[in-house]
């Protein structure tokens, strides 16, 4: 069993916790990720990790409720437990393995989209930690669903808030933000890390290669195991078929196929999946179905 | 009686089961198992021994269930097997132990495996364990993954009193016969677990959610976590689809994905949380035993299947049994059929399948005939699900994190093969991460070959 520390909600209908799991806060690197089970009967759910602290042997998560099993998981107070809580799982940022000095050379732009500001966080504070101060763009629909504006502002060199209505910080989407950064503010990349809703990362990649910006994404397609044995994290990256568990979840954002990916996500909320979700979800349907309007 | 005939066992109708999740066989009772054991004729030089991958005393056991005594049957099955009433089960017994039975050359051999299973499941209802450890060594081992070759290993090391702890990935222990095999051919609850409850009764801890490799290294595990030696038994790995265009249409699963929901996460019960597509037509590519779990998976949950094969039925890799059992239940064989093309709807789900019709060569390398394609055969096959069951290749996460531990060129974890020692001192290895996908019992011989490897190892150490 896996205790929770600390449980809180950031903003409307998204979480953070702090959870006791010594063998991955002792080995997690950014970039990796968690699958957590809330009980015996419960769906096998990956989630991004936020934050780790190896002393205290504990892992910070952050989650949005978009189906059933997050919406029980809501519920979940300090001193409750997950049932199971596995990881690291995926690769570590690929800036983890690289050489600091070069890696000082670098200019690097985050861009971080909704929940994305979560897994975002954690490689910024890595290379913070390192004396590398990266520009983060962190993007929300409106100002109530901003999520860790000061812990971001602690790590990052420049920090750009955007809200699609304009409620706080620029106004526009994410890709305006990099437009006008890259033409009427001078600003200047070697890299780009881009994490958040798969539509987001899309437009992010196709603004960043107007400017030939490499840049990666951390893909989050549906998941069984976690650990390359079910194949149902496969998405198609430079014409060849990829695992996110085990290849992933981090890739070239300009060679990832993002409208399959894209509908490959969808599987569960489609016919069937459908039909499955509202048979199942009954009365308590709160989107995530495709069907109803609510697209998260 | 006729000696040259194997005690029929009892059956589920074929009928009633193709919509149920319960066991298709049903074993032998106390008469049934007397009277099949009777027929074995006590061999000086058994054969059937030689075709057990774990050795198991065949004769021996089998003399003691003639004589009714079937607790001293268990006691000696039990010094060669940790998993008796899987092996029972899911053996390929027509090509080893029975394979090699005397009786079998005129007429049936001795219906070894059911007479196994008998056993096993009587210790089981009565509440017979195998004998405790001897006296307790003073040494570590970590095993990883708790699938058969695991499960085997733990046991035998903790049987000779080392302190064992097994590492495995997923929530739940049991690996392949938990997350692979279907809950018809081989029952979680009442056979898997108790078979793990045994094993953890000799002393053996299980850790569940630990990812060798991403959690926690093999190299941390013996320099900070004090284990003396590691077994791997991390088993297959990553399923292989065809590169076929279309294979990621929404209703493409592995069988590995199709198989985990329905046997791990259960989702063949209306009650699960997790998923599985339900679909009307399913096409299952491959032929292996594999092929044939998903098959009559997707049969229960109530779709008419194929078993889309490019060779003929003979070429078939699964085992007879399996077959016969799917055919019975209604699962439709197409044989020297390859598929060439998925075809996906607007919203993006499979509406069917291009296939090629096959027809037979000179034989290839593995000694098979080589399936060619007749010209201009192409057909389509409506259907909604497409699973493929084409094996899989090795998962690199252990030996990509591990130093110098050598992989070959089809990147499986290079182990010599009498005691399962790798290129890395104090580390063996068994079971599919080494000989790719196989079969339980062979994963089982090789977990316990490393294991007297390893007691070998660290007697001199």
């Amino acid at each position: 069993m896996y205790r929770i520390i600390k449980a809180e909600e950031l903003a409307a209908n998204i979480y953070l916790m702090d959870v006791e799991a010594p063998r991955v806060a002792r080995s997690c690197q950014p970039g990796q990720f968690v699958i957590v089970r809330m009980d015996e009967e419960g769906e096998r759910i990956p989630l991004t990790i936020c934050d780790y602290d190896r002393e205290k042997g504990i892992i910070t998560i952050v989650f949005q409720v978009v189906g059933a099993a997050t919406e029980m998981m809501r519920h979940l107070q300090a001193g409750d437990s997950f049932h199971d809580f596995v990881g690291p799982l995926g690769c570590a940022s690929e800036f983890v393995q690289e050489d600091e000095a070069s890696l000082k050379e670098k200019k690097i732009l985050f861009v971080a989209g909704g929940l994305g500001t979560a897994p975002v966080y954690p490689q910024v504070k890595w290379l913070h930690e390192r004396g590398i101060d990266a520009d983060v763009i962190v993007g929300a629909k409106t100002r109530d669903l901003l999520i860790m504006e000061e812990e971001m502002k602690a790590v990052a060199g420049n920090l750009y808030i955007t809200t699609d209505d304009g409620s706080y910080g620029r106004s526009g989407m994410v890709t305006k933000v990099i437009e006008d950064l890259m033409e009427s503010e001078g600003k200047s990349y070697d890299v780009c890390v881009a994490i958040g809703p798969m539509i987001m990362m899309k437009f992010v990649c196709l603004t960043t290669k107007k400017y030939e910006l490499p840049t990666v994404v951390s893909m989050n397609p549906i998941m069984v195991d976690g650990t390359g044995m079910c194949g149902a994290c496969r998405l198609t990256v430079d014409g060849e078929v990829k695992f996110a568990c085990v290849d992933g979840p981090e890739f070239d954002g300009h060679k990832v196929d993002f409208d399959q990916a894209m509908k490959r996500q969808q599987m569960y909320k489609t016919k069937e999946g459908r039909d499955y979700l509202k048979a199942k979800e009954g009365d308590t349907h709160h989107g995530g179905c495709g069907n109803c309007g609510r697209s998260d | 009686m006729d000696v040259l005939k194997k005690v029929p066992v009892r059956e589920q109708d074929a009928k009633v089961r193709a919509a149920n999740f319960e066991e298709v066989c049903l074993g032998y009772d106390k008469e049934e198992a007397m009277c099949e054991a009777s027929r074995c004729i006590n061999c000086k030089n058994a054969q059937c021994v030689k075709g057990c991958p774990v050795a198991i005393n065949i004769p021996g056991f089998i003399e003691k269930v003639k004589e009714g005594d079937i607790a001293a049957a268990y006691q000696i099955i039990s010094e060669s097997s940790a998993l008796p009433a899987v092996c029972g089960r899911v053996c390929p017994q027509e090509s080893q132990c029975e394979g090699k039975c005397i009786r079998g050359i005129k007429g049936e051999p001795i219906s070894i495996g059911k007479l196994e299973r008998y056993v096993a499941d009587w210790a089981r209802e009565n509440g017979v364990k195998p004998a405790s450890p001897a006296e307790k060594r003073n040494k570590k081992v970590a095993v990883i993954g708790s699938g058969p070759a695991g499960l085997t290993c733990a046991g035998d090391l903790a049987k000779m009193g080392y302190e064992v702890t097994i590492f495995e990935a997923l929530h739940e222990p049991g690996g392949v016969l938990v997350y692979g095999i279907p809950e018809f051919r081989l029952p979680k609850e009442a056979v898997v677990a108790k078979e793990i409850e045994n094993v953890k009764s000799l002393g053996v801890k299980i850790e569940t959610n630990v990812v060798v490799g991403k959690s926690v290294t093999i190299d941390e595990l013996m320099e900070e976590e004090g284990f003396d030696a590691v077994f791997i038994g991390s088993g297959a790995g990553l399923p292989k689809f065809m590169g076929i265009p279309g294979e990621q249409a929404l209703g493409v699963f592995s069988a590995n994905e199709y198989l985990t929901r329905s046997n791990l996460m259960k989702s063949f019960d209306e009650n699960s949380n997790t998923p599985i597509m339900r679909g009307k037509k399913v096409a299952v590519v491959g032929g292996g035993n594999v092929a044939m779990d998903a098959a009559r998976t997707a049969l229960r949950l109530g779709a008419e299947v194929h078993i889309v094969y490019r060779r003929s039925e003979e070429e078939l890799p699964a085992r007879v049994e399996e077959v016969h059992h799917a055919k019975e239940e209604g699962i439709i064989f197409d044989l020297l059929t390859n598929p060439t093309e998925i075809l996906a709807d607007e919203s993006g789900w499979v509406s069917g399948i291009k296939c090629v019709r096959m027809e037979l060569g000179e034989p290839d390398a593995s000694g098979r005939r080589r399936p060619v394609v007749i010209e201009g055969s192409e057909f389509l096959m409506e259907v909604d699900t497409v699973i493929m069951s084409l094996g899989t290749s090795p998962n690199p996460l252990i030996s990509s994190t591990t130093k110098g531990l050598e992989v070959n060129k089809y990147k499986c974890i290079v182990a010599e093969e009498d005691f399962g020692a790798t290129t890395k001192k104090g580390v063996y290895a068994g079971g599919d991460a080494v000989t790719g996908a196989a079969t339980v019992i062979l994963a089982m011989g090789a977990g316990k070959a490393a294991a007297k490897g390893i007691d070998e190892y660290l007697r001199n150490s």
